[in-house]
């Protein structure tokens, strides 16, 4: 994991591929969430505060153990709280790390209509460049997972960056190296994703927790943060982590078959016009003998 | 400010008919220019490819700024427009025989057309494209403008604003493609009168034969 995995992958709003797409080996770096081994301690949040020197966000109590409702532009991670009922009638506390999933198709990039202002490298972290960014928004209406937030000041958009700047010196995410009981993991995606199925087995052999397993979503080509969780058939009671997250449909007609229609119909519209000129020609009044010798 | 309250020869110079009067044409240059900065803006966010129309803007961040806000300009314009002209666009008897007859009027053979008023039938739809357009443009946009105001629990209002502001957009320039190449190339005469507001009398009887009548009756017979 060095700077040659923050080689460009994927690229907003570009004409054209990637500059240097494909030139290397990829190496496709993973953070592991295993919500079975949170406390909610919240270590994770402050320390992406720290580290990305995030300034002071607001935060709301609810009469829960949740620092506020939803991320913001400038509060990256947040443990998502819910109290839970089982089947059972016994209560559980779900905590989930709540951040940018880094998908590998990203909506948020396939929104975007300016030059680079999102890219995802090689290793798979997909970042925003405020630089590029233009302000619009659409990378919000892209996200299936409801992260990235506008700064109405500065007009730029945020989101967690999975670290890129440790990831690229060959550290782990700040978050990760906060976590007391290493319940965030960091690795390759193949490691990491082995990693999680052995947990996820070992909590329905060995905990009772029957449908247990990992949530790496495919309807975005899996994901960059994986979830080992105690039942898999139910994301949604984990802070509504949605059950199959997809790019939404709008988006995809529109940066899709939309484009192509509409690019079609525009430039028929002009060859139209251009033919009917040469096949018909201009529509010209007769000549105003009030008006003989002046030129029209 | 309906055609039949201006008099020719009192406000047209010698032999010219105005057809549109001073404030029609400043409404009209308002309106264009409005429409093409959020034209040439809109594609660049539509295709990286036209990306080059935010750069001559502005830069996409100030085309982003301004984009919305000539959008409201615009659709100050058309209201503008709509109280001038919301008389003049109703549709007759005479524009409905002249939309059947049509086809002559795209193979220039205009003698075989009626006689209309001071708007063909194609103006008026052209119009109408824009009235309605600017309206859904505008609700839509308002959905895209303050995007990040809108709670995840309504998401669906962003999916329906985007694709609203695209249909829309697109209906428009359909429009507007026909009208610039009417106003410029197609229609010899009609590019000078939007902006000196004069046409020639042969023009005028030409193209809109009963608007000619009512304007050049004499001031006593008309009603």
């Amino acid at each position: 994991m060095s700077q040659a995995t923050l080689r460009i992958q994927k690229i907003s709003g570009h004409p054209g591929p990637v500059p240097g797409a494909g030139t290397q080996r990829d190496l496709q770096v993973c953070k592991l969430v295993d919500v079975t081994t949170c406390i909610g301690c919240k270590a994770c949040e402050v320390a992406c505060l720290e580290w990305n020197g995030l300034p002071y966000a607001t935060t709301s109590f609810d009469n829960t153990y949740q620092t506020m409702p939803e991320t913001t532009w400038n509060f990256w991670n947040l443990i998502k709280f819910s109290e839970h009922q089982q089947e059972n009638g016994t209560l559980m506390w779900l905590m989930r790390k709540d951040q940018c999933m880094h998908c590998a198709e990203p909506g948020c990039l396939m929104a975007c209509p300016a030059d680079g202002a999102i890219v995802q490298y090689d290793n798979g972290i997909v970042d925003f460049q405020q630089a590029n960014c233009i302000g619009c928004g659409y990378c919000i209406a892209g996200c299936p997972f409801n992260i990235p937030k506008f700064n109405s000041h500065t007009k730029k958009v945020f989101k967690c960056t999975l670290c890129a700047d440790r990831v690229a010196e060959g550290l782990e995410p700040a978050c990760i190296k906060a976590c007391p009981t290493g319940c965030l993991h960091f690795g390759t995606k193949s490691d990491m994703a082995g990693l999680a199925e052995a947990r996820a087995r070992q909590l329905r052999e060995h905990s009772g927790f029957a449908n247990a397993g990992v949530y790496d979503p495919p309807g975005v080509g899996g994901t960059g943060v994986i979830y080992v969780l105690h039942d898999a058939a139910n994301p949604e009671a984990y802070g509504g982590l949605p059950k199959d997250p997809r790019i939404p449909w709008v988006v995809r007609l529109w940066k899709g078959p939309a484009k192509w229609v509409g690019n079609l119909a525009l430039a028929g519209g002009l060859v139209a016009a251009a033919v009917h000129y040469m096949r018909f020609g201009p529509k010209r009044a007769p000549e105003d003998e009030s008006r003989k010798g002046e030129r029209p | 400010m309906s055609a039949s309250r201006t008099i020719p020869s009192a406000e047209a110079r010698a032999g010219g008919i105005l057809r549109y009067t001073f404030g029609e044409r400043l409404i009209h240059w308002i309106a264009a220019f409005s429409y093409v900065y959020d034209l040439v803006t809109g594609l660049s966010f539509w295709s990286p490819y036209l990306f080059l129309g935010a750069a001559a803007a502005g830069g996409g961040p100030t085309a982003r700024f301004w984009h919305p806000w000539l959008g409201v300009l615009f659709a100050a314009t058309m209201v503008w427009m709509y109280a001038m002209w919301c008389g003049d666009m109703a549709t007759s008897d005479a524009d409905r025989a002249w939309w059947r007859a049509r086809r002559h009027y795209i193979r220039n053979e205009d003698e075989k057309l009626p006689a209309i008023g001071r708007f063909n039938y194609g103006q008026k739809l052209f119009f109408r494209v824009m009235l309605w357009g600017i309206v859904l443009l505008l609700l839509s946009g308002v959905g895209l403008w303050l995007t990040d105001s809108i709670p995840w629990s309504l998401r669906w209002l962003r999916y329906l604003a985007i694709l609203v502001h695209v249909i829309a957009a697109l209906a428009t320039m359909a429009g507007f493609i026909i009208h610039v190449y009417m106003g410029t190339a197609m229609v010899r005469g009609s590019f000078t009168s939007i902006v000196s507001g004069e046409v020639t009398p042969a023009w005028a009887r030409m193209h809109h034969r009963l608007w000619y009548e009512q304007v050049t009756r004499p001031p006593s017979t008309r009603k």
